[in-house]
């Protein structure tokens, strides 16, 4: 079958965006209703293509070319793996939900809306771009490019410091795009040298780059990712970032976006430089670690929830990149996994958060209590999404958590074991949080709050569907994403380490 | 003796141009006053569209005449159209005068005392102007030269028909017309200094080379050993003279005040054009002259791109007023246009020529936009005035915005394309350094164009902010010119690329 997918799913959102855009003014009602309807198109556009792509059953599929600069050798080239599918759906599907969950939220600011969805439209383009590109030019322009939607949406809408949050957001990623810019050169250098100037990942990653040349395009690549993942010492920006956006946007953006970091690793760092891969693997497995417990650390100690979150989200992308750099084929699956997961958990705690917030008008920990009381629903999915978050056996992040661990145990044992005390955490941030906000007596500002509303539950609804889908049969889902990892695990020259069994371990 | 055989055709495109200048100096003695405005503009863009259609009518025309002192070649055509279709952009902006109330950006007499009593009956008469255009077409011919001259001497013709000019025009201010005066004098000193050097090493490297041809100059450094410090003497004195042109450091400090003071449709020309045109006539000398000793000249080229990147960048972030924070910004381009020459060979001449393209359709489009924000005494060019733009006028601050983030190289627009050419060139000769330097300038630089972009877009606009003037006819097409410009070079670069890579030979 040949219909350009994935083409589709660039072009619908990015043509919304411009409709949206284009809605006159006062009539910012009809903006919202054809922006949501645009992203609920592209999310079913989405669905289906998920299920033409399993139905198909090869590895790579919906491939597309064309010269988009000839002499540079550079191409519009898309293609999808399961990886990167698996992470298209879930933009796809995240998107609609964000819209709806900043559905009212502009005006109660008294600020005008069409922006921000014409904006979270276009970053979907951008983002399916970024995921479905086989072009490293093309990854890049799109990796870059989406700054600038993402820098007003932080700007624009954000809180009281947002001005600070937005202009370091930018100047954070700015840098690592620039430094990864030198890299890309470098790398395509590499090619003209070699006589066939190409920036297509197939043609790169053909290529015999030499071990010295690999290991600074590696540094270049890995620290623009490291930035966008956020993996530690390279993440003050994000808890700035996230706590200044409105939530819905501080859902987009860590839900979402920051998957691109976490996906160049597998999909561009691991095949372009395999042996600079294996030399560094130590060294970011040991950022990933102190990723995983900072993070969690100081979760535990924040005041604002927002921060609170973003700091979760450090710990996990801690995870993700761990699993990443086990190399090993469950680390890898599991993170692949693991960045689907963390996006619907994160999503769903960022939007709970905003309708608490929205209620009471405060973002501190300390404005709250016994919310359970008066809203039973609210507080239901609150602990949801945070027993999600903290992998509860039987909701979609306990797999990829345990994937990881077990993956990552196999090569690093030492660190496995540390990580290990990343889930600890995880059950101390969380519930704290959860006991603090929602239990005991109903307070003197909390006792009137109201429940979720209809627009509320919808919002939510999905988010934890999904979530109790992938924890109780993640198969169809870790099945595509297995076919896709494996090339990739080939192509850095790693096999798995043999399973350690009592009678293997004996005979050594 | 023989008469020396002139090739009129080849010459056609400067011999329009100087043409019209003539015309136009014969219009102002004897037509009189009401209609020389239109019939001076008209002739003007006559003249620029028809040297434009001759200049397409030479295309791959490659060859030395006029008795070998004009080389018309791939890169002289290539900058003499560009420098044309800017230039008529540029003639657009001189053109408008709904901003200033019926007026223009110029004084009515430029002779007349600022503040004195001539003045002001001038003003209240509402007299106009109209010798700039003769003034203007001068100049550009004296840069259709410049980058095709082919002997020293030509080149020194050209430097000072192109500069005498700009001289005048630059102290021609409607308002604030002390600091366009001393912008103008500070200008002609410094420049005349730079042409005194440039006249010194040309006359060096007569005595070394016994000709000013510089085919010859080449021949000649393969047969005089043991005159090197001659040769090297003369390279530098001329690289002093060219580089003032083209505002690198330690040569820009006249940039910011001049930029500041002259009117600003003149000084969108001069940064503009001038650059192209500085920028052929030194890739042509060092190309063809100083191709075999390049290993000489490189590190000094090195040296200066360096500190011409860091002193533009790091300067400019202390601005508080837009044209200086621009000519700030254009000496920083300065030293990227350098990193692309320093590779000395075709892909160096390419990327530059391309380079210089984006960079003054941008440059132009830039300065046109600040001539439509304006308050009380003109316009309005300290930064702090134009808080919350982007709530007064979307459009112009969106314009605005799409200029400032095409100088910070974003992807999707002509300025990264740019830079991505000029990095790959340096790279691919092996300067690593300097387009690691490069890197983290444009970092920097981001840093103060977003900062115009958060003002504009993320404050709230003063009380008593500037209005945003409604231009005529003229500066709209002119900066839609631009703005399409931006775009297309940013999204499909290929024609344009593949068109300065045919263009990149030099004839010898």
């Amino acid at each position: 079958m040949n219909f350009p997918w994935l083409t589709t799913l660039i072009v619908v959102p990015l043509l919304g965006a411009a409709l949206t855009a284009l809605v006159p003014r006062g009539l910012e009602l009809a903006a919202k209703r054809l922006a949501l309807f645009i992203a609920v198109i592209t999310a079913i556009i989405a669905l289906v293509a998920a299920v033409a792509f399993v139905a198909e059953g090869q590895p790579e599929q919906f491939v597309e070319q064309y010269e988009w600069v000839g002499s540079l050798g550079v191409f519009y080239a898309v293609g999808a793996n399961g990886v990167s599918l698996s992470l298209i759906v879930l933009t796809a599907v995240v998107t609609p939900i964000v819209l709806l969950a900043m559905w009212r939220e502009a005006e109660a600011e008294r600020r005008n809306p069409k922006p921000f969805f014409a904006l979270v439209l276009l970053l979907e383009a951008m983002i399916i771009g970024t995921f479905a590109a086989q072009d490293v030019l093309l990854f890049y322009v799109l990796f870059e490019a989406m700054l600038v939607p993402m820098y007003f949406l932080i700007g624009l809408y954000g809180g009281p410091q947002r001005r600070y949050a937005a202009v370091k957001f930018l100047l954070y990623n700015l840098l690592g795009g620039l430094i990864m810019l030198a890299a890309v050169i470098g790398l395509y250098v590499q090619s003209v040298d070699a006589g066939q100037p190409s920036f297509l990942l197939a043609d790169l990653v053909a290529l015999d780059v030499p071990v010295d040349i690999q290991r600074w395009l590696f540094l270049g690549f890995m620290f623009a990712f490291a930035i966008k993942a956020p993996l530690w010492p390279f993440h003050t920006w994000l808890p700035d970032a996230a706590a200044e956006s409105t939530p819905a946007n501080a859902a987009y953006l860590s839900g979402v976006m920051d998957k691109v970091g976490t996906f160049g690793m597998i999909a561009l760092v691991l095949p372009l430089f395999p042996d600079a891969t294996r030399e560094f693997a130590p060294v970011v497995v040991v950022l990933a670690v102190i990723s995983i417990v900072y993070g969690a650390l100081l979760a535990v100690g924040q005041t604002d929830m927002k921060r609170l979150i973003a700091y979760t989200s450090i710990s996990h992308f801690g995870f993700i990149v761990l699993g990443i750099f086990a190399l090993t084929s469950q680390g890898v699956a599991g993170s692949t996994l693991y960045m689907v997961n963390h996006g619907l958990s994160t999503v769903a705690l960022f939007v709970i958060v905003g309708f608490l917030i929205v209620r009471r008008g405060s973002r501190l920990v300390a404005d709250y209590g016994g919310v359970a009381q008066p809203a039973p629903i609210l507080a239901g999915s609150l602990l949801f999404a945070g027993l999600s978050g903290l992998a509860l056996p039987g909701l979609a992040t306990f797999v990829s958590e345990f994937l990881v661990l077990v993956g990552t145990y196999s090569r690093y044992r030492a660190a496995g074991v540390v990580a290990t005390v990343g889930i600890i955490l995880a059950a101390l941030y969380i519930l704290l949080f959860y006991q603090r906000t929602m239990t005991g007596p109903a307070r003197e500002a909390t006792r009137d709050f109201p429940d979720l509303r209809r627009r509320e539950i919808l919002v939510v609804a999905p988010l934890v569907a999904l979530l109790l889908a992938v924890g109780f049969f993640p198969k169809p889902l870790l099945d595509v994403i297995d076919d896709g990892v494996r090339p990739t695990l080939v192509e850095v020259g790693v096999s798995d380490p043999e399973p350690i069994t009592p009678t293997a371990e004996g005979s050594e | 003796m023989n008469a020396p055989t002139i090739e009129y055709g080849e010459l056609l495109p400067m011999l329009i141009v100087f043409g019209a200048a003539i015309i136009g100096v014969l219009i102002e003695a004897f037509v009189p006053r009401p209609p020389r405005h239109l019939l001076q503009v008209g002739l003007a863009l006559v003249a620029l569209i028809a040297a434009f259609v001759a200049v397409i009518w030479l295309a791959g025309t490659s060859l030395v005449g006029a008795a070998g002192s004009v080389a018309i070649d791939g890169p002289a055509l290539f900058l003499q159209g560009a420098i044309l279709v800017l230039a008529a952009i540029s003639v657009l902006f001189f053109a408008e005068r709904r901003l200033e109330g019926g007026g223009d950006a110029f004084a009515p007499s430029a002779s007349a005392l600022p503040g004195g009593a001539a003045e002001r009956t001038l003003v209240t008469a509402g007299v106009l102007q109209t010798e700039v255009y003769p003034l203007t077409m001068f100049a550009i011919g004296g840069m259709l030269l410049f980058p095709a001259a082919n002997d020293l001497l030509t080149l020194f013709v050209a430097l000072e028909v192109l500069s005498l000019p700009l001289y005048l025009l630059a102290g021609m201010a409607r308002r604030r017309r002390l600091l366009s005066q001393e912008a103008a004098l500070k200008y002609f000193l410094l420049g005349a200094f730079s042409s005194a050097f440039f006249l010194f090493g040309a006359a060096l490297i007569y005595g070394f080379a016994g000709s000013v041809q510089l085919s010859d100059i080449d021949v000649a450094l393969g047969t005089r050993v043991g005159q090197e410090g001659l040769l090297l003497a003369g390279v530098g004195l001329i690289a002093v003279g060219l580089l003032f042109k083209v505002s690198a450091a330690p040569f820009h400090s006249w940039t910011p005040d001049v930029y500041q003071g002259a009117p600003t449709p003149v000084t969108g020309f001069m940064a503009a054009c001038t650059k192209v045109a500085a920028f052929g006539a030194m890739l042509r000398i060092f190309y063809v002259s100083f191709g075999a000793v390049s290993s000489d000249w490189q590190p000094m080229f090195w040296a200066v791109a360096v500190l011409t990147m860091m002193v533009g960048v790091v300067v400019a972030l202390t601005q508080t007023d837009v044209k200086r924070m621009l000519a700030y910004s254009s000496i920083a381009h300065a030293g990227f246009i350098l990193t692309g020459m320093v590779a000395a060979d075709e892909i160096g001449t390419a990327s530059v020529l391309f380079y210089l393209v984006v960079y003054g359709f941008t440059t132009v489009g830039a300065f046109a936009v600040i001539t439509l924000v304006r308050g009380p005494a003109g316009e309005a060019t300290h930064l702090a005035k134009w808080a919350g733009l982007g709530k007064r006028s979307p459009l112009v601050a969106a314009t605005f915005a799409l200029f400032l983030l095409a100088f910070a190289g974003i992807p999707l627009t002509s300025g990264f394309v740019g830079k991505l050419v000029v990095f790959s060139a340096a790279i691919d000769a092996g300067a690593v350094l300097l387009v690691i330097v490069g890197v983290v300038a444009s970092a920097i630089a981001a840093f103060f164009y977003i900062r115009v972009i958060v003002l504009m877009f993320f404050t709230e606009p003063a009380p008593d902010g500037p209005t945003v003037a409604v231009p005529s006819l003229w500066t709209t097409v002119g900066i839609g010119l631009g703005v399409a410009a931006t775009i297309i070079l940013g999204i499909v670069p290929g024609p344009m690329l593949e068109l300065a890579q045919q263009a990149a030979t030099f004839v010898r």
